[in-house]
């Protein structure tokens, strides 16, 4: 479990979006193998603009507008990754990404395994995720599960931009191929203090975000904004919820899962992303296997659909809201 | 006098004739149990050969799957290509001090290694690297998109990348006819905007030529070349495949007329480069290699359970902690038998 750090006398407050660029920035600025590839994110700085004014900094040799092809975006993040460069890719958004699934799943998340060490994969490739900004079909998926199932990836989703600043640094640094799935409900929300000369985040902890011993709510990326406004409503009829933000989902850090849990006894897991198959009965699998003798009540998943994310008339009735989370925890806490 | 081109001749002839014997004992050993589904070069020792006779050793291979002569001459020992059609993922821990240090893996799935092939010669390029990079496919790969993905972004970024496509003809049981339209599989780098080059893919001494010039002009920062070798598979697609299924039994009779390693070894001892007295030798040399070759692989001890998520990550996350002792506990039990 690893406390969070938002207030430093190094800090500056920034927003999500900000947060992203200034991680690419300083990679690049510390490592020049870092490289960046993808669809419009040289001279245009990106859809989002989250590699804004890169191209200028560091030239169009590391900063590279490639053709419009999700596929070969990933290839080559391979081949330039397993000779020892640290290409980070973007994709525009989480809709298009799957062009690129054959060379990630069946290249990026296996070279390392299958040549026994002697070649590795450090990519990032790095996707917009999620819905709530009215964007047109096809740009609001949250398909995490996909990823997060396939052994040999990392899967990480930040949720602030301090967490965004640090587990990027991270990713960028770390020897297996990352996904890195921004929340882009989230971008420019609201700025908050991020330590731009900070430590890297580790990938493989969840981070508490708030303690209580009434229930859990456990939750990542874009939902982790109303799983917090559901702990303030619950605390304001005087149920203290414990809110954890999984952040990395694969690996993931069961051990903070199930202590918690074991010590709440109850478990509500909030995600975007369709319910079936989805992270959340990952997550409550395990905890029907570690921790059952301490449940007092069924694990409650508030989730998405299980539909395609509609147009975006729909959209606000399919993203889990904090009136779904109160009551499920209140379903919870009854039973 | 020999000539140096001589001696590279008379090299490739001996890698020729070395892998078809490999090959042929190769798909013995999958006949008997010994091997799993292999996939077989005969009719393209030339242009695995010439490729491997062609490369540097700054120079970067990305193979596809049939590929076994060139990563020989690369420096893969025989017994680790059988390790890799054996199962054993250790048949791609490639000799960290031979040619092939980098080089990537076999690749199975189609045409896929060919997007990652420009990533390698983006990377060479960034790092103004005086090396080429040479990926090769069959003539099915050239149906899919990193196939034109590739193409057209070496055409863009001027990569140093050469694509060698295996023409043989067959692609599974789909012929060439009826996996294009195009006049030439050479014609599809006219849409982007590189050179494209027909060669005889059965002969040696052709495709030398063509990959030498295509290589150096990579190297010299001039750009890619894509490279047809029109060849014909002598084999089924791999062990598990009957391809007197869909293919006449003329066509091949045919074919064998015009298969590269006898075609090699008659112009050779024309030009006074080879004999009946060297064939034999080194016939009993190629035996004696492939015997030992397989004997190796054999004998190998078997692969520890624990590998198969020793190398997943650069360091074993606490989440697969569990299920590595569950493996560690198979390997004591094997152990202690």
């Amino acid at each position: 479990m690893a406390e969070l750090q938002t207030h430093s006398a190094h800090a500056v407050p920034m927003n999500l979006l900000e947060a992203v660029n200034r991680a690419l920035a300083r990679a690049m600025a510390e490592d020049d193998s870092v490289v960046l590839l993808g669809e419009d994110i040289g001279t245009n700085g990106g859809v989002f603009r989250a590699t804004e004014g890169l191209k200028q900094q560091f030239g169009c040799r590391r900063v590279m507008d490639t053709p419009l092809a999700e596929n070969l975006i990933a290839g080559l993040a391979v081949g330039m990754a397993s000779q020892g460069l640290k290409p980070v890719a973007e994709i525009q958004f989480m809709g298009f990404i799957y062009a690129a699934l054959e060379q990630i799943l069946s290249h990026a998340a296996r070279l390392r395994n299958r040549t026994r060490g002697r070649l590795s994969c450090p990519l990032v490739i790095r996707a917009p995720y999620g819905g709530g900004i009215h964007a047109p079909e096809h740009h609001s998926e949250s398909t995490e599960a996909l990823f997060a199932h396939i052994p040999g990836l990392r899967v990480v989703m930040p949720s602030s931009p301090a967490r965004a600043h640090g587990l990027l640094l991270a990713a960028i640094q770390c020897p297996d191929p990352v996904i890195f799935l921004e929340p882009k409900r989230l971008y420019r929300l609201k700025r908050l203090p991020v330590v731009a000369d900070g430590d890297p985040l580790p990938l493989d902890t969840c981070f508490t975000l708030r303690t209580g011993d009434d229930l859990t709510l456990i939750s990542w990326g874009a939902a982790i904004h109303e799983t917090l406004g559901a702990a303030d409503q619950l605390a304001a009829d005087g149920i203290n919820a414990e809110v954890i933000d999984v952040a990395c989902l694969n690996p993931l850090d069961r051990d903070t899962l199930v202590a918690s849990v074991s010590r709440t006894g109850r478990a509500v897991i909030v995600h975007e992303a369709p319910g079936h198959g989805g992270m959340g009965a990952e997550i409550a699998a395990t905890l029907a296997n570690q921790a059952l003798l301490h449940l007092r009540a069924p694990v409650e998943r508030v989730t998405g659909y299980d539909c395609p994310m509609p147009y975006f008339q729909l959209e606000q009735h399919y993203l889990p809201d904090e009136e779904r989370i109160v009551a499920a925890a209140k379903r919870t806490l009854a039973y | 006098m020999r000539t140096d081109h001589d001696n590279r001749r008379v090299a490739g002839y001996k890698t020729m004739a070395l892998i078809r014997h490999f090959d042929k004992k190769a798909v013995n050993l999958q006949r008997t149990g010994r091997l799993g589904t292999y996939a077989s070069c005969l009719g393209a020792e030339a242009i695995g050969t010439a490729a491997g006779l062609a490369l540097t050793r700054d120079d970067y291979f990305v193979p596809y799957y049939r590929d076994h002569a060139t990563l020989y001459l690369r420096g893969v020992p025989l017994h680790q290509i059988l390790q890799y059609w054996g199962g054993d993922e250790r048949g791609n821990a490639f000799p960290a001090d031979s040619d092939a240090r980098r080089d990537l893996p076999y690749c199975v799935p189609i045409a896929t290694q060919l997007t990652q092939a420009a990533g390698i010669a983006s990377a060479a390029k960034l790092r103004h690297e005086h090396a080429a990079v040479l990926a090769t496919c069959g003539d099915g790969a050239t149906s899919r998109g990193d196939f034109y993905e590739t193409l057209n972004v070496a055409g863009v970024w001027q990569l140093p990348l050469v694509v060698l496509i295996n023409n043989n003809q067959w692609a599974i049981s789909v012929p060439r006819g009826l996996q294009t339209a195009c006049a030439s599989l050479a014609d599809k780098a006219v849409a982007a905007g590189i050179p494209g080059v027909q060669v005889d893919g059965n002969d040696l001494d052709a495709l030398l030529e063509v990959l030498d010039d295509a290589l150096e002009r990579a190297r010299a920062g001039k750009g890619a070349t894509l490279i047809e070798a029109i060849s014909y598979r002598l084999s089924d697609h791999t062990t598990a495949d009957d391809a007197s299924r869909y293919r006449k039994a003329s066509d091949l009779h045919r074919a064998w007329q015009n298969e590269p390693v006898r075609r090699l070894r008659d112009t050779l001892a024309e030009a006074g480069l080879w004999d009946a007295q060297r064939e034999t030798d080194w016939q009993q040399q190629c035996e004696r290699t492939v015997e030992e070759a397989i004997d190796t692989y054999l004998n190998l001890p078997p692969a520890p359970a624990t590998d198969m998520l020793d190398y997943l990550y650069a360091e074993l996350p606490a989440a697969l902690r569990d299920q590595r002792s569950a493996l560690a506990a198979v390997d004591q039990e094997v152990r202690h038998g």
